[in-house]
């Protein structure tokens, strides 16, 4: 069992993503340590992306921020083994797939495994594609986490039965970033994804409000929320840690209730 | 040559987000059945010809030909066609399948603005709606196709993340596809992108090395030496060499704009200075950092200022069947004005790279040689441009 089962032993899961570097890493260490203090399951960090296709504008943003102030995968590498010396939540990378591919897919997540990243969010590798890194991540214990989207449809058992870690589900089309309103059927997919996997699932795209998590956590085991934390990093920069503590507590209050 | 995961060798591929899986999958199960569907090639046979003007002219540059002293050099004309450059072949192509799959919007992305300009044209003709993505440097750089797009009906909407080029057009327009699928194609320019798009693109564009070579062997009776073409994402190209990829003696020479040179970090010579990397939907070769980073590149050419190439040419480079050279601006605004004077034929700059390489290459050779040169466009649009380029400020 991977630990990132551990994220949904503590109720429905709340699930963080920051963009590691914005503004700078001794920032995002410690709002790492301010969300799995408040109450965070499991953080996603950002590997920032010179061209994240799958983002929205706020977290195009963070990722230009961070990549303006130099940080690089080594340093994000380095960031994460200081953070193992106290942050025992699970952790994983969210980037893209070129970002692993061009350091070397062996020495990155083998790098992964050594100072304790547990899974991998690649979202421009779809199942067809998952060869080219998944039988490295099984080498080395690292998960990688397989999403499903609005237009999966017939694709959903199939992707849902090789499910590892958890299973991402893209709440709306389209990037990132924060919604009013979530229109999908997500019932209907969640119902596939049980049919077909114990792997717990997690709704990500569009959530930022304390009632939007609650009512998405009745569909399924956790929510992801990343505009909103990354949002929060824009407008306090280095004085964001707390709010975004404060803000963690808020949803994961709210799953609790 | 494309495996069924659209692979050509290591490169290509699907590389998206699962969001656009099922839209891909679908384009490729409709493409399979039309391309093979008489009505749909007599329909769209039918537009190449009579609106578009196919095919294009085998001009043989006599001219040129005696000032360079070597080989006989021809130019394939697709500066002649409809909207004035070779993207109008593909783009009839995608419109015709789009609207057969029931589709009524379409997207497209566009660096010099030619590719805009024929998804703008298509979808007025077949009466669909039209949106297309341009970096805000090049709407700029290319303001004269930004009012063609609009005077034909499109939306264009200018692009202001990343470098505000090419590759920021093509991240923009899949970010719309992924909100929009139903009712929307994207109208993908080139021969990159996640498979199908690079495997129908050079279908569709594959009419100019079928036009090249029955044109040849009626003029000369024998295949050419050499095909030149410049290339970007590589659409012309790929259109030049395909029908000549078996007959090994012709010589396939692809003219990357390597900008201020590939010494510099002012290029867009991907093959010249690029390693091999995923971005945009495939894999293939890349400008890219030592951590993946994909590189800010530059050109005088804004459709050849691209980081990255076509999967099936990173192939036919792997394999030695296609040679790849760095031409710099300087040596393109030459071949821009020498072009012009000796034959009376503006070309487009991105064009002009292909002819720089002709000019260093046709004189070293016999006169009983023959060189086709594709000019993929015509050069109207970059006459400002060039004119600022030699100290000269005009207005359009």
């Amino acid at each position: 069992m991977s630990r990132i089962q551990t994220a949904f032993e503590n109720g429905k899961a709340f699930i963080a993503f920051i963009t590691c570097g914005d503004p700078d890493l001794s920032t995002t260490a410690a709002a790492v340590r301010a969300a799995a203090e408040n109450g965070a399951d499991l953080i996603e960090l950002g590997i920032p992306f010179s061209d994240p296709t799958a983002e929205g504008p706020v977290i195009q943003g963070a990722n230009i921020r961070a990549l303006k102030g130099g940080v690089t995968t080594d340093k994000i590498f380095a960031l994460v083994k200081e953070l193992r010396r106290d942050v025992t939540i699970p952790l994983v990378f969210m980037t893209y797939a070129n970002v692993v591919f061009s350091y070397g897919a062996e020495r990155f997540i083998s790098t992964c495994k050594e100072i304790g990243i547990d899974g991998l969010i690649l979202p421009d590798i779809p199942f067809e594609e998952k060869e080219e890194f998944l039988p490295i991540c099984r080498r080395y214990g690292v998960d990688l986490i397989s999403l499903i989207a609005p237009t999966s449809e017939n694709r959903i058992a199939m992707i849902a039965k090789e499910a590892e870690g958890f299973l991402y589900i893209v709440s709306s089309l389209g990037v990132t970033g924060m919604r009013s309103e979530i229109k999908t059927d997500l019932a209907s997919i969640v119902q596939v994804v049980c049919q077909n996997t114990d792997t717990p699932c997690a709704i990500g795209f569009g959530i930022s409000t304390p009632e939007q998590a609650a009512k998405m956590a009745n569909l399924t085991d956790g929510v992801i929320v990343g505009s909103a934390i990354v949002k929060l990093l824009e407008r306090y920069g280095k004085d964001a840690p707390p709010h975004i503590g404060a803000y963690v507590k808020s949803m994961k209050d709210a799953l609790r209730s | 040559m494309t495996n069924p995961k659209g692979r050509f060798g290591v490169h290509g591929g699907q590389y998206i987000p699962e969001t656009l899986m099922n839209a891909v999958i679908e384009l490729e199960q409709s493409y399979n059945h039309y391309k093979n569907d008489p009505a749909f090639n007599r329909e769209l046979t039918e537009l190449l010809n009579e609106y578009a003007g196919r095919p294009s002219r085998l001009y043989y540059a006599e001219k040129m030909t005696k000032d360079l002293g070597g080989a006989k050099i021809y130019l394939k004309r697709e500066d002649l066609n409809h909207t004035g450059a070779h993207k109008i072949n593909n783009v009839l192509g995608q419109a015709l399948l789009a609207k057969k799959m029931g589709k009524t919007r379409l997207i497209a992305e566009t660096g010099a603005g030619q590719h805009g300009v024929a998804t703008a044209t298509a979808a007025a003709l077949m009466g669909m709606e039209c949106v297309v993505f341009m970096g805000e440097e090049d709407t700029r750089r290319q303001a004269l196709n930004v009012y063609r797009m609009r005077l034909l009906g499109a939306q264009v909407i200018p692009v202001t993340s990343g470098t505000a080029t090419l590759k920021d057009a093509v991240s923009e327009a899949m970010r719309e596809w992924t909100s929009r699928i139903s009712d929307t194609h994207y109208c993908l320019g080139s021969v990159m992108g996640p498979h199908p798009f690079p495997t129908i693109v050079r279908d569709f564009q594959a009419v100019i090395s079928k036009e090249i070579k029955e044109q040849i062997l009626q003029k000369e009776g024998r295949l050419p030496d050499a095909v030149i073409a410049c290339v970007g994402g590589g659409s012309n190209a790929i259109g030049s060499f395909y029908h000549f990829i078996e007959d090994k003696d012709v010589r396939l020479i692809g003219c990357e704009a390597a900008g201020r040179g590939i010494n510099t970090f002012e290029t867009a010579a991907t093959i010249s200075t690029g390693r091999l990397g995923i971005f945009h939907g495939m894999k293939s070769y890349f400008c890219q950092d030592e951590y993946g980073q994909i590189a800010p590149v530059y050109s005088i050419s804004a459709g050849l200022d691209y980081p990255g190439v076509g999967p099936e040419h990173a192939y036919l480079h792997d394999i030695g069947r296609a040679e790849y050279v760095p031409v710099t601006d300087d040596e393109a605004v030459c071949a821009f004005e020498y072009l012009a004077k000796t034959e009376g034929i503006i070309p487009a700059i991105e064009s002009s790279h292909a002819v720089a390489h002709a000019l260093k290459i046709a004189p070293k050779m016999d006169s009983d040689q023959i060189v086709v040169i594709t000019i993929s466009g015509r050069g109207d649009k970059d006459c400002a441009a060039i004119a600022r380029y030699r100290g000269e400020d005009i207005h359009e």
